[in-house]
């Protein structure tokens, strides 16, 4: 599996460290409650098809980038800088 | 129809026509006591236990695909109970001395051979953590003998001792470790769970859940509604997916886990060899291939194959600690659907859905796991109580963080392990 990074172009995948799925961009207010806060650690979609998950490209330029991607087929549909996707949710 | 030695000397004498199939393949019915979906390890064990011990068989495995087709046919047979932590530890030793017994229990050859597990160290760190697990396998009843370096030069000959990275310091031996067919334990599971009157139903693939005032009612199937009050849930990989059909999410990620098998080859290696530092273990079959994997290609997928960086790492892993098996060629390999838990270690509680029963998140242990996970789960099932053996795998710990179950110490995250 080769990703692309927004910032470095196409690499190999072993230059990219797997953080899990993209829950981090909707982290919940601090006083949220358990419940939102369990969710947020713990549960997952866990989707077999297209999910969102969170990479860094560690052993490159350090990006945070959200890798669009389907689990069945291991297809890589999209990648973005995890700041550009934030600034566009707000 | 039981299986003996004097039956096969008679069946071989005239033309092997007697064999029949190991069990019937019956329409689902409208209503069952109890549903169990998945028709793998940990769902055949579930429903033969709650025939054999607690006398439930009005009950129906339903199986999507054919029995033995799933992560059961898909792992590489080890077979221990070399656990830590208190709520693994009790837990897999209830689990190795079923094993013990299962062939007699079931009148089925399991293949279950008990050659020894040997843990490798390369640190005098390494060797202080595993005194310390050898002595709590001690305590917990079971058996570990630790090995220095020429003490595993006698059973290991072949190993590289002197490499400059990983150096063999000694090993743990876990005598009763081994390995078992794991065909023959779907199908032995199936055939005993069938003869007490079970229903296993295969190419029956469950599509929701019916749900009435917070209890269970029922299934939908690809064979039709089926009426049933208890439902017992046994997909791991799978989990996330019949966990929707009730309107729930788990903590747990879907992780893709390699194996690989070589071509068939004369014995050479006697033992189950785990070599921690390298994310590395291996077996040889009784058909001679040597089976051999390592670590989770490391990101979420259900593709049932992995990528080449884990693959070269399995590789280099292996020639680093023996290089003979440079020459070996790999037959083929595959890939392994995971439920990954937060802390690395399973699920077998009550949902918030009454009725509804969750056994998942195996990770990558849940072979040897078959006959105790059935064990303790057909007890849940059947007595709303938790197993005496099983009381620690609570869905609830990781929301209240008590009783977090982390073998490898390394934290309760998805990602970690």
């Amino acid at each position: 599996m080769r990703l692309k990074c927004p910032l470095c172009g196409e690499r190999d995948r072993r230059e990219f460290y797997y953080v899990g799925d993209a829950v981090a961009l909707a982290r919940p207010d601090p006083d949220a409650g358990i419940s939102a806060w369990d969710d947020y650690v713990h549960n997952r979609d866990n989707p077999a098809g297209v999910t969102r998950d969170l990479w860094q490209h560690e052993a490159g330029c350090a990006a945070w980038i959200v890798v669009t991607r389907d689990t069945v087929s291991h297809e890589v549909l999209d990648t973005a800088l995890a700041s550009d996707v934030k600034r566009a949710m707000s | 129809m039981r299986f003996s030695g004097l039956r096969i000397l008679k069946e071989g004498l005239t033309g092997n026509n007697g064999w029949g199939a190991h069990w019937r393949d019956p329409d689902p019915k409208s209503d069952y006591d109890a549903i169990i979906i998945g028709g793998g390890g940990h769902g055949l064990s579930t429903a033969y236990y709650l025939a054999k011990n607690h006398g439930l068989t009005n009950i129906a495995v339903l199986e999507k695909g054919y029995v033995g087709g799933g992560n059961v046919g898909r792992n590489t047979t080890i077979v221990r109970a070399n656990y830590f932590l208190n709520g693994n530890s009790e837990f897999y030793s209830h689990s190795l001395k079923l094993w013990e017994g299962l062939e007699e229990d079931l009148n089925y050859n399991v293949m279950h051979s008990q050659r020894g597990l040997i843990n490798l160290f390369h640190s005098d760190g390494q060797r202080d953590a595993f005194v310390r697990r050898g002595n709590a396998m001690v305590n917990q009843g079971d058996d570990a003998i630790l090995l220095d370096r020429e003490g595993v030069r006698k059973h290991l000959p072949y190993l590289d001792f002197d490499n400059v990275r990983f150096p063999i310091y000694g090993g743990l031996l876990h005598p009763r470790g081994g390995t078992a067919r794991h065909d023959a334990v779907a199908w032995g599971f199936a055939r005993g769970a069938d003869m007490r009157g079970v229903d296993i139903i295969q190419n029956c693939e469950v599509t929701g859940i019916n749900i009435e005032n917070g209890a269970v009612i029922g299934v939908q199937t690809t064979r039709g509604v089926i009426n049933t009050k208890k439902i017992g849930m046994t997909v791991a990989g799978r989990s996330g997916q019949v966990a929707a059909m009730a309107g729930m999410r788990l903590p747990i990620e879907s992780h893709v886990l390699q194996a690989f098998v070589t071509e068939g080859l004369k014995p050479v290696i006697d033992h189950v060899i785990s070599f921690g530092m390298g994310h590395f273990y291996i077996s040889q079959s009784d058909k001679g291939g040597l089976v051999f994997g390592g670590d989770l290609d490391f990101y979420a997928s259900y593709a049932s194959r992995g990528n080449l960086p884990m693959k070269e790492h399995v590789m280099e892993a292996g020639m680093t600690l023996m290089p003979m098996i440079g020459e070996a060629k790999v037959l083929r390999s595959w890939g392994g659907i995971m439920d990954m838990t937060p802390d690395g270690s399973p699920i077998i509680d009550k949902s918030p859905v009454e009725g509804l029963y969750i056994n998942a998140g195996w990770c990558y242990g849940g072979f040897k796991a078959v006959p105790g996970s059935g064990s303790v789960f057909s007890h849940l099932i059947a007595t709303d109580q938790h197993h005496s053996e099983a009381t620690g795998f609570r869905l609830d710990r990781f929301r209240t963080g008590v009783g977090i179950i982390d073998e490898e110490g390394t934290g309760s995250q998805h990602n970690l392990h």
